[in-house]
């Protein structure tokens, strides 16, 4: 399982993914700088300024966690989606078939690949963050951890529905109609405390908020929920998508006729 | 005994629940043989093909590759062959390099062993001057010999062309061939399917036809040229005969006012003709086959099976 062979089969298809994200690095590094900065600019200096503290700390304080990981959540999931769409779509993933690859490794180099776009995403966005706000860590561990797995659990997501999609527009279902409104509704721009009663209880169902919360923890120290449920969420979520994942692929389902 | 490099038994294919593409094909390939898998359009070719390379799932039977069964020991079975699908299906902005190196790695070739390896595929094939360009800016014919050199990257015993030449200019068609046979000679097996008879049979020691489904002839080539007992000829000639006798069991015909068809036996031989030509005062001005000769046969076949 862990020969040599399928470990180089593993580190191609890493490369080929990251170098395809840099070849259009107009498309998938450029644009979460530019948004993400208009978001500093706008809620943060503009707006923020009126909002005054939340939770005790500046408003642009407090969305920055949420704003990176906004990036890095839509950048995971849609790297891995176009990318194993379009290979599908080409037909170049019969390179892949035709030749003894396991299918966990198929799974390991995209989901990989994704990661390292969301993470990379992340950098550079907190990068652009530290213009406008002094950054502070409280617990780098928990900060890589949860961006880690979260980066992780959206990038299979992304590839089961790229297995899934028959056609362009399925690769943007989901982003369109499910990630945003999930993101913008979990905890990135407010506290839930600020709800009433009932919609925290149904933003409690919401996944991201989980991550979006656990992340603001690793920066400022403070979260609206807890830290061990939000780990134990997303490990689980990874375990089924990942276990889900690799049933589709090794059925061959979307790919193999 | 010498292992077989491909050995299908049975093998059946219906894609959805309807489509009978495959009625249950038996056919073996020699090691170190050249073989043509032949066939209409629709035939059953390239789903043949997509199973033994895994890219389509059987519903029925067994496919062995050089001895390894593709159910039991696919990866030993993959290792073996190297596949020339009849589309393009590269990554259109990557590089001919990166998508040989690519290929190379998902078989296990180190990086720097790919490489090398790359350099000298691509060298081969005509193509290192190409080698920083996306595939998707190649000419058809340029595509076409970097999915061989994908193909190669990792040495395969067997080598599987689906409809390698079509499109492809003369020029370039007898280059490949030539590589090909020489491909053929150093040990590898090789499979082709193509559409033009000729190519066949020049390439190929052995050859199946396959019609709906099908083997309707798994053979040898002499065989089958062997076969071919009437030979018709074109004679281009100064004038037309006015009467049209069988001379030593070859017949004439008139085509048309410049020109006459003769139907010449295998055992028959052409000296008496032109001999009753000249006497009649009518000159050759040039002769040719009316067709070539596999392409009746061929027609003949698949149209019995039509039946
Ligand atoms: N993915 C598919 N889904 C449904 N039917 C298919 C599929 N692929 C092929 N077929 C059908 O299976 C039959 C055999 O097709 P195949 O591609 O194997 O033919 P072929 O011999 O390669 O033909 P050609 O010379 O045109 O390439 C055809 O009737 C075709 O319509
Ligand atoms: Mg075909």
């Amino acid at each position: 399982m862990f020969d040599r062979q399928s470990l180089t089969a593993l580190q191609s298809i890493f490369i080929k993914e990251v170098t395809r994200y840099f070849r259009i690095w107009v498309q998938t590094l450029l644009p979460p700088a530019i948004t993400m900065s208009l978001y500093f600019v706008i809620f943060g200096q503009l707006i923020g300024s009126r909002v005054g503290q939340m939770d005790g700390v500046s408003y642009m304080e407090y969305i920055t966690p949420g704003i990176i990981m906004m990036s890095v959540i839509t950048n995971s999931y849609s790297n891995v989606v176009s990318s194993f769409f379009s290979a599908k779509f080409q037909r170049s993933i019969e390179e892949m078939l035709v030749a003894p690859v396991p299918t966990l490794y198929i799974l390991l180099g995209y989901v990989l690949g994704g990661v390292s776009r969301g993470l990379l995403t992340g950098i550079i966005v907190t990068i652009v963050a530290s213009q406008f706000v002094d950054i502070q860590v409280y617990s780098w561990g928990i900060l890589f951890f949860v961006v880690f797995l979260t980066s992780m659990m959206f990038a299979t997501g992304g590839l089961v529905n790229a297995i899934f999609a028959k056609k362009f527009d399925d690769i943007s279902i989901v982003p369109t109609f499910i990630l945003t409104p999930l993101t913008y509704l979990g905890g990135v721009f407010y506290s839930i405390q600020l709800l009433p009663e009932f919609w925290q209880n149904v933003s409690m169902a919401n996944p991201i908020l989980y991550m979006v919360n656990a992340f603001r923890f690793g920066f400022l120290g403070f979260s609206d929920i807890n830290i061990t449920t939000a780990l134990i969420l997303i490990s689980a979520f990874i375990v089924s998508l990942f276990s889900l994942a690799y049933y589709l692929l090794n059925k061959g389902i979307g790919i193999r006729s | 005994m010498q292992q077989k490099a491909i050995q299908i038994s049975n093998l059946k294919k219906t894609y959805g629940s309807s489509v009978e593409a495959l009625k249950g094909i038996s056919l073996s390939v020699e090691e170190g043989d050249f073989v043509a898998l032949l066939g209409p359009n629709g035939a059953g070719k390239s789903t043949t093909i997509g199973i033994i390379c895994s890219l389509v799932n059987k519903s029925s039977g067994e496919v062995k590759i050089m001895g390894h069964s593709i159910d039991k020991e696919l990866d030993a079975a993959k290792r073996c062959i190297g596949l020339v699908p009849q589309e393009f299906n590269f990554s259109q902005f990557e590089t001919c390099k990166q998508i040989v190196v690519t290929q190379a790695g998902y078989y296990g070739v180190p990086r720097h062993i790919a490489n090398q390896r790359a350099e000298e595929m691509l060298k081969k094939l005509s193509l290192w001057e190409k080698r920083d360009t996306p595939s998707r800016e190649l000419s058809g014919g340029m595509k076409r010999r970097l999915m061989i050199a994908r193909a190669l990257m990792h040495s395969p015993q067997i080598l599987i062309l689906d409809e390698p030449t079509a499109g492809v200019d003369i020029e370039i068609r007898r280059s490949m061939w030539e590589f090909l046979t020489e491909l053929n000679e150093s040990g590898t097996t090789i499979v082709l399917t193509t559409h033009y008879l000729e190519e066949a049979e020049q390439l190929c020691r052995n050859i199946a036809i396959i019609d709906q489904g099908k083997i309707i002839e798994n053979t040898s080539m002499k065989d089958l040229i062997s076969r071919l007992d009437i030979e018709t000829f074109v004679l281009d000639v100064s004038s037309v005969p006015t009467e049209f006798p069988c001379i030593d069991k070859v017949c004439f015909r008139k085509r048309d006012e410049s020109s006459i068809e003769i139907d010449v036996p295998k055992e028959a031989g052409l000296n008496q003709v032109f001999a009753w030509l000249t006497e009649q005062g009518i000159e050759v001005l040039s002769m040719r086959n009316k067709s070539n000769r596999l392409e009746e046969l061929f027609v003949q076949l698949t149209e019995n099976g039509q039946s």
